[in-house]
């Protein structure tokens, strides 16, 4: 009665990310700066850069080794005295805007931005029209 | 009945229609380096094992064209492909390998069991040159020209029918 639950157990457990997590993360994966400006800074700036591994995450809310290799950088750069915008810059330079959940506006996102002032103006023009033919 | 009344039905018919069509396309979920094109950035990496040499920006820049390929003892793709890096090396490219996040004592029993087709293996502890460079994942395979220049990415385990691609793409590098 027991084994099968423990072979299933053990089947539960993932051993590549296991064997992944054999080396220990990076210093700053973790470990918050000391200056709680920075920190903030930092984290801020964490929570709005992609996990490149599982990519509907931010670096800040994923324990892929990966992301904890981009917060140490995200972290040593703020350290340095590098601002978000340039470690954000730096990062797109690699991964393009993909890596990036700062909507910006761009050649390819402009409708995204302009078709709900326009839908509104169309709404108000044709509220507009009906007040006017009732009064 | 006035024609407009169709219009809204119409706009909403274009919508699904929209994400019908998107629904049934395959997902692309890989992240291309942006690199491509640009000179590989100043690094520097230690031996990934006793009797191997590091891997610097440096190894590049002598007007051989050479596979960068990044790699993990853990990452089981990199199981299949190691066969093909092999008939690379046969074929005449050089391989440069870095390790992410990787122990001497993996790497050397990975090499063992699978064949070492690297000409140096840099050990990369902390994703530092794989952020450097763009690239998203293991295995993941870079052709740089012989000034240092990143030509081609290639994402993902490498299979037979990329073997004579990248031989193309090492040669234009030439």
């Amino acid at each position: 009665m027991i084994r099968p639950l423990v072979v299933s157990f053990i089947l539960m457990l993932a051993f590549p990310l296991a064997a992944q997590q054999s080396m220990p993360p990076a210093p700053y994966a973790y470990r918050q700066l000391d200056d709680p400006v920075q920190e903030a800074a930092a984290q801020d700036l964490m929570e709005t850069l992609r996990c490149l591994k599982c990519q509907s995450q931010s670096i800040a809310d994923s324990d892929a080794p990966m992301a904890g290799d981009m917060r140490h950088q995200v972290r040593i750069r703020i350290a340095a005295g590098e601002s978000p915008d340039q470690i954000r810059g730096w990062l797109t330079q690699r991964y393009g805007d993909y890596v990036s959940y700062k909507p910006v506006v761009s050649a390819t996102t402009w409708p995204l931005f302009a078709i709900p002032i326009l839908l509104l103006a169309l709404a108000g023009g044709v509220l507009l029209g009906r007040y006017r033919r009732r009064a | 009945m006035s024609w407009r009344l169709w219009v809204p039905l119409f706009a909403f018919a274009l919508f699904v229609g929209l994400a019908a069509y998107q629904l049934t396309q395959p997902k692309d979920e890989f992240v291309q380096s942006r690199m491509v094109g640009e000179e590989l950035p100043y690094f520097e990496l230690p031996p990934a094992m006793d009797g191997v040499e590091g891997v610097s920006n440096a190894s590049f820049a002598d007007g051989q064209p050479r596979l960068l390929n990044i790699w993990a003892s853990w990452c089981l793709p990199c199981i299949a492909e190691a066969p093909h890096l092999e008939s690379l090396k046969e074929q005449g490219a050089e391989i440069v390998g870095v390790a992410i996040r990787d122990r001497p004592e993996d790497v050397a029993r990975f090499l063992a069991q699978h064949g070492n087709p690297y000409s140096r293996i840099g050990r990369d502890d902390l994703s530092e040159v794989q952020l450097a460079i763009g690239s998203s994942g293991v295995p993941e395979t870079f052709v740089i020209d012989g000034s240092g220049v990143i030509r081609h990415q290639h994402i993902g385990d490498i299979r037979a029918d990329d073997v004579p691609r990248l031989l193309a793409e090492l040669e234009k590098a030439r």
